[in-house]
Parts: structure tokens; sequence; C-alpha cells
């Protein structure tokens, strides 16, 4: 994974490919247990000089709801929120997540913590950009074993909302007409890992791009005025990966 | 002279008195107040086979409560301790089977909690058609929009809990307590038949003679009993007053890994009155 002559962590280069996939937008809103994409969100916020919004779940700061939790959801319904982000225990190649257990639902062999917002947002969320740093034929699977929420629906279901991308610690996905294809692979990752890596079965032009690295001036950005707002919500997060330690928790 | 009808409870067990075994009991996520000293008070008096709410996640309040034998059946959509990993006794509690699960959506879990709030049997809800989420839950329905194109939509029954028990910042002498921001409080106070609140401390005055804190209060019409228990939320934190102890809750993710370390915890956290 390291590179000798990188001079930037992949928590910042999947930071940089999720903002570019957030592009311009009104309203980015990340959920419980998100650090990479709070951080894209904020950098996003910083390159558009106060636009879009960002909304952190768990952040006071970050956070303008005042009619308490359930205003995101509702937020949302009314397609007022533009980009969303979901992980998985497992995602499948029809990009189902799943984030409640592994084997069968009454006889688990892997539980996962649940199905957070996923069952409604993935739904009503025009962007949802899906996100998982471990690529491994264990959590990129044929089929998941529990469907949180479906990649996507019935010509007769309401859905304005669904996947638009996989984004991985070895590439970018971009997923259209319900399957994925691989739009560029990281610096020091190649198209014949991912193909190793992956379970399921996705698209592939016959010359894969390179993700571009992250510019000197976006990593400037990311750790001078990124990482310490990203302090409040994320302490563990950034203090492992941008040295910030408590006192530079922005309050 | 103004009536008060209402008075503060004398001790932590005495405000959970009305908090019995085999109720129905709602509480907050982990960022909106949740009070943990209370959850320590119950499990030293042995609460049992609750069915525990959590609107709509969960973190250590849930992992304690399960460990500790209390929780019968838990509704909610999620439990994690965050960046300290898997909540522990959860996880073991489910592949044991030693729970019943009801798997939820967030969104969900607020809109059977508000159509209590509104005294309506049900409320709709979009997104969950082709989840397992949805497939698993045989209390909810599918029905095709009166309204509109006839599309499928979800109709999820009213949560009526039996009690309610938050953590905020302050009450007064009359019962209202002053909840901010944390405007789920109210959604589940609305919605459970009563509320037990802890609180850091007492506001001298009435808090709803003042608009700015009125706006924010949870009025005392709905709150059975509260009582002061300074540093309530801890480990967790309060928003606005204290953050959460990372060190702590570092230390439970370790102990809780394993039943003896769960144990372990327990004894010098929980039943050491001490540490209460």
């Amino acid at each position: 994974m390291t590179n000798a002559r990188r001079d930037f962590r992949d928590e910042e280069l999947l930071a940089d490919v999720i903002a570019r996939l957030i592009g311009d937008v009104r309203h980015i809103a990340v959920g419980n247990a998100s650090p990479i994409p709070a951080t894209a969100a904020l950098l996003a916020r910083e390159r558009g000089k106060g636009r879009p919004y960002v909304s952190l779940l768990q952040s006071r700061k970050h956070n303008f709801f005042t009619d308490g939790a359930r205003e995101l959801f509702d937020c949302a319904g009314q397609g007022r929120i533009d980009v969303f982000f979901l992980s998985g225990g497992q995602i499948d190649g029809a990009g189902n997540v799943n984030l409640v257990s592994t084997g069968d639902y009454e006889h688990p062999k892997v539980r996962f913590p649940g199905s957070f917002g996923s069952a409604y947002l993935y739904y009503v969320v025009p962007k949802v950009i899906l996100f998982r740093v471990e690529h491994s034929r264990r959590t990129l699977v044929p089929k998941v074993d529990f469907i949180s929420a479906p990649g996507a629906s019935a010509g007769n279901i309401y859905r304005p909302g669904g996947p638009i991308a996989l984004v991985t610690s070895r590439c970018l996905f971009s997923f259209a007409n319900g399957r994925f294809t691989l739009a560029s692979v990281h610096p020091g990752h190649t198209v014949e890992e991912v193909i190793e890596n992956t379970g399921f079965d996705f698209e592939r032009p016959t010359s894969v791009p390179k993700t571009p690295a992250p510019t000197g001036a976006t990593l400037t950005l990311l750790r001078e005025t990124v990482a310490p707002q990203l302090a409040e919500v994320y302490p563990q997060f950034a203090a492992q990966v941008f040295g910030i330690g408590q006192a530079a928790v922005a309050q | 002279m103004r009536v008060n009808m209402f008075q503060l409870a004398k001790s932590l067990d005495e405000a959970l008195a009305a908090l019995t075994d085999g109720c129905m009991l709602v509480v907050p996520r982990e960022v909106s107040g949740v009070p943990m000293a209370a959850t320590r008070a119950l499990i030293r008096r042995g609460v049992k086979r609750l069915h525990l709410v959590a609107l709509p996640t969960s973190s250590l309040q849930a992992d304690l409560l399960i460990g500790a034998g209390c929780v019968e059946t838990l509704e909610t959509s999620a439990v994690s301790l965050g960046e300290f990993g898997p909540a522990p006794r959860f996880t073991a509690a489910i592949i044991a089977g030693a729970i019943k699960m009801k798997d939820a959506t967030c969104p969900a879990l607020h809109a059977g909690l508000q159509a209590a709030e509104k005294g309506v049997p049900f409320m709709p809800l979009r997104g969950l058609i082709g989840s397992d989420v949805l497939a698993y839950r045989d209390d909810w329905k599918v029905i095709d929009s009166p309204f509109g194109n006839s599309d499928p939509i979800v109709l999820l029954p009213a949560i009526k809990p039996d009690v309610a028990l938050i953590h905020a910042t302050m009450a007064d002498r009359f019962g209202n307590v002053w909840i901010g921001r944390q405007r789920e409080l109210a959604t589940m106070a609305h919605a459970a038949v009563k509320t037990i609140a802890t609180v850091e401390k007492i506001h001298d005055g009435n808090l709803l003679d003042d608009p700015v804190l009125a706006a924010g209060t949870l009025p005392g019409f709905y709150v059975e009993s509260a009582v002061v228990a300074e540093r309530g939320a801890w480990p967790l934190g309060l928003p606005d007053y204290y953050a959460a102890d990372a060190d702590h809750l570092a230390e439970y993710a370790a102990l809780a890994a394993t039943e003896d370390g769960f144990a372990e915890y327990l004894e010098r956290y929980v039943y050491d009155k001490r540490a209460a």
C-alpha cells in the first residue's frame, strides 16, 4: 500500500476522490461512523467557500438542525439533501448494502451494528456515494446475505435516489444501470489486484485511468483547515490521520 | 400564585420507580443526552425484561443493559461504540440469540413515535420496499398509496412506550425540563405514557417564564419525575456541556469484549456505588 514517493495518506486520497464525486450541490449530509466522507464534505465546503451546506449527524458545530434527529430524514424525504454516504459490512455487484449480519438472519455468523438510516436514505437522496475502505472478497461479495437497502427498485417504487459510485482503498467504481464500472485505480494499485480482490463482476474499459493524486493545495487545505474541524466529531481519526490533538479541537 | 403539582424526586431510585420490569422503555441516541447514571441505577436494581427502544440508535447504554441481562426485546436501527468499535455485549447477545431483535431504520423509529405523539395508529414512510429490514418486520405493512400514483408505501404502527428516560441540562421545580436542540427528547416524552428525567442542575424560577428558554423546554405536564444526577450522562457526553470520556469508553470496549471482563466492569463502575 505504501509508496516511497508518496507524500499523502490513503485517507487524504479517498477524501479528495469523494469530494470530486460530490460535485456542485447545495446540501451534503454525513451519517455515523463516516470520518472519510466527513473529511470530503468539509473539503468540498472549503473549496466552495462555504457552499454546500454540510450536516454531520453527530456534530454540534457542523449541524444546523433544530427540530431533533428526525429533521434530517424529513429534509431528505423532501429532496433537500443532495448527497449522502453509505458503507456496508457487505456490498454486492447490484449495489445492495448489508449493515446487519452474515449468514442466516435468525442465526447470524457475524453481526454488524445495524441498518442505520440506509433503508430510507438510499431511496430518497439523489447521489449516494458508497465507501468501503477494506476492498476484499469478504466485503465486496457476489450477493449480500441481508439487504439493508437495495441498489435498485422496481419501476413502480418511489425512488428518486440511489448509488452513483463506490470508493475503496484500491479504486473508484461508478454505478449506472444496476452495475459497477471500474472508473479509476488509485496510485500504487493495479487493475489485476482489483479483479483479484473483488467478489462481484463489474464492467471495465480497455484502458483504466489512474486516480489523480491530491495536489499540494488540496493537502494543505485538508491538513490545515479541514482536520481541526473534523476533530470535534472524530477525535480518534483526526489524531491518527492528521495528528490533531484535543487542544486543537474547534469548539 | 401558581399551583405546583410537581415535586422533584429525592433520589435517583425514587425517580425511577415508575419504570417497572417488562415495560417498553424509549431512550435517546448517544449525542442527545443519555441517562447513564439512571441506567447504572436500573442495573443495580436488577430491572428485567425491558422492551428497549433506542431512538434511533444506541451505544454504551444499550450494550450495558443487554450485557447485564435487563433486555428481552431491542428495537433500534444500530448499536455500536462508534470510534471505539462494535458494541460487544449487543453483538454477543444477537449471536447467542439471547435477545429478540427488531431491526429498524432510523426514520421508521422517529415516524412510529410521531404517530403515537399524534394519537394516530400508524405513519407512512418512503423507502424500505425491497429491504430485508421490511421483510423481517411482520408488524409493518405495505399498501398502495390512496393518493397520487397508487404506488406502494410502507405503514409503520405507532410506538407507544410506557416510559421515556432522558438526561438534560436542567429542570425547574415545576417539572419543566430544558432540552435545548435535542427535540427528539420532546417527541419521546409526547409519545410515552410517562417521562423520567435526570438533570445536571435545578433552575431557580420557572423555565417557561423566559421565552428564550421556553422554546427549548419540555413542559412539566409530560414529566412524571425529575431528579438531579450531576454528570448523569457520563461516560457519554452532554451536548454543549461536557464531552464524552474517551479513556473510559476505550476501557469499556476492552473489558466488555469478554463476559468476564464485562462482569469486572459492572463490579467496578456499576455495582460499586462510589463509582455511580
